[in-house]
């Protein structure tokens, strides 16, 4: 059992506050997964114009200072956000450019999210220390995805937490158990995917990637989905603009979707949408097995592409 | 009336008085969509629930009459014994799962799995059931004035089935069967029941067991 809530602002007032109404929906969510939490959300960069965002982390906060200093000396105009393990560096340079110096300077130290909006803050223990720990009140943004993790497959570490970054502001949550993703794992490696853990999850999030990479668009990705992998899941996928939900065919794992004049949200139960203001007269529905549904701006819902 | 608000006092607290073999009225709000709303009651309870249920709302009722103003989540009236237990939005997956008795009332759509492993409950849905709906159904009744999704009454028993709409495919063992006088007057006392007028018999199909499947066969060995 997992917990998975999203949200996508569509007034100045839920943009402001969002980091606020997540962490209110995601403390809803603690007893479907006590055992790690994680966000990801979605802002415009501080800098104007073309920018990027990368987030990285590691539980040594010494080797996030290492980072914060080495990037500062190596790069002109970027901007540093501390919060918890985590460092989020915004820059004039390319994702791409910004993911490898990373990766070459600092091996050690996780990549979790790379793009032009995504930030994703991800720890293990109880999702309400999560909540508090990072501050989430203080964030603001377009739209975010969050997740609770109860671990059924693999181990309970923050890398194994939610959300997994699939590609440049892309993520997924994932609230079930695939039971194909030793064979997938191994055939996305030799694709050139790479894991950092044995979880389940982490492997939807790569196949997702590498449909991406071989030019599916996001729907023909989730439409290969359903064909390719075995198992229970609700996923829900957060891109720069909006974000997609998908059930397996059998449905075994709960989905709510929520929409009002101010917003659009996700969960998997309803007593976390309960928390948003103006819930009690929102259209509330259940999402129909094996569709794919979409927002970026507007719904759309349709089968697979 | 005693009236309890979900808000500000535990749900506990509201069981605990639908334990109570009394009868009353009783008035809930701000459900919230928290979980195992007005499970177990006993007796002719009259509950009034206000606001969107979590899981399992009614579980194991018997004799109250329980009325949701709102949506329920999954497990809806599961195991009830008897009573009523009426829902004005939709219901999540298995609805009314192995319920013996009782009558359930669905006024917009129920999800999949509605009536799994039902025991004697009779349901009716005003709208539309999901997939594998009445699933190893043993008894009782289930009225759909919609249509049905996939693999309806897969493996059922002796539970009666009664279709309005398109059915997308009939699960293993699961048959079209004629709709005689006595199954008229059966699906009309539960439209009846219901409070439904607009909708006529004549409507209706009936689905129920092909009894192939009731014991080993090795003839029917593909279908199992």
């Amino acid at each position: 059992m997992c917990g998975i809530v999203g949200l996508y602002a569509k007034t100045d007032s839920v943009r402001e506050n969002l980091g606020k109404y997540v962490g209110a929906m995601l403390e809803q969510m603690g007893e479907r997964g006590p055992d790690s939490a994680g966000v990801a959300f979605y802002a415009d960069s501080a800098i104007a114009g073309e920018a990027s965002k990368v987030t990285v982390q590691h539980d040594d906060t010494n080797q996030i200072d290492a980072v914060a200093q080495s990037v500062q000396t190596a790069f002109n105009g970027v901007q540093l956000k501390r919060r918890g393990t985590h460092l989020v560096i915004e820059s004039t340079k390319t994702p791409e450019l910004m993911e490898q110096w990373v990766r070459e300077s600092f091996p050690d130290v996780r990549l979790m999210s790379a793009g032009k909006r995504i930030e994703i803050y991800k720890e293990k223990g109880h999702p309400s220390e999560f909540v508090s720990n990072y501050a989430l009140h203080e964030i603001s943004g377009s739209h975010a995805l969050a997740h609770t993790r109860m671990a059924t497959e693999s181990a309970i570490t923050t890398s194994h937490s939610h959300p997994f970054s699939t590609g440049l502001d892309l993520c997924l949550v994932h609230n079930g158990s695939l039971s194909n993703h030793n064979r997938l794992r191994e055939k996305l490696l030799r694709a050139g995917i790479r894991f950092e853990t044995d979880n389940d999850s982490e492997v939807a999030a790569g196949y997702l990637t590498w449909r991406i990479s071989q030019g599916d668009s996001l729907r023909q990705a989730l439409a290969a989905a359903i064909r390719d992998l075995d198992g229970f899941y609700t996923f829900a996928i957060g891109t720069r603009d909006g974000f997609a939900v998908l059930r397996d065919p059998v449905a075994c794992k709960p989905a709510v979707l929520a929409e009002t004049d101010d917003w659009v949200a996700m969960s998997s139960e309803f007593r976390a949408i309960a928390q948003l203001p103006g819930a009690e007269n929102a259209k509330v529905w259940e999402p129909v097995p094996a569709q794919i549904y979409t927002w970026e701006g507007e719904i759309r819902d349709g089968v697979a592409a | 009336m005693v009236s309890f608000d979900l808000a500000d006092n535990p749900v506990r607290e509201l069981n605990q008085h639908l334990h109570a073999a009394v009868s009353g009225k009783v008035t809930v709000n701000n459900a919230g969509g928290k979980h195992s709303i007005a499970v177990g009651a006993i007796g002719n309870h009259e509950v009034e629930i206000n606001g969107n249920v979590g899981y399992y709302c009614a579980g194991m009722n018997s004799d109250a009459t329980i009325r949701v103003n709102g949506h329920a989540g999954p497990g809806l009236a599961e195991n009830m014994m008897s009573g009523r237990v009426q829902v004005s939005g939709n219901a999540s997956q298995y609805c009314a799962a192995t319920a013996h008795g009782g009558l359930v009332v669905i006024e917009g759509d129920a999800s999949s799995r509605c009536g799994i492993s039902m025991k004697g409950v009779d349901i009716v849905v005003k709208g539309s059931v999901g997939h594998m709906s009445a699933f190893m159904a043993q008894k009782g009744c289930l009225v759909v004035c919609g249509d049905a999704g996939d693999a309806l009454g897969d493996s059922i028993y002796e539970a009666q089935l009664y279709v309005r709409g398109k059915v997308e495919s009939l699960g293993a063992d699961c048959e079209q069967k004629e709709m005689r006088a006595e199954h008229k007057d059966k699906l009309q006392s539960l439209l009846d029941a219901a409070g439904i007028t607009d909708i006529q018999v004549n409507e209706f199909t009936r689905y129920g067991s092909a009894r192939k499947l009731y014991h080993f066969d090795i003839d029917n060995a593909s279908i199992y």
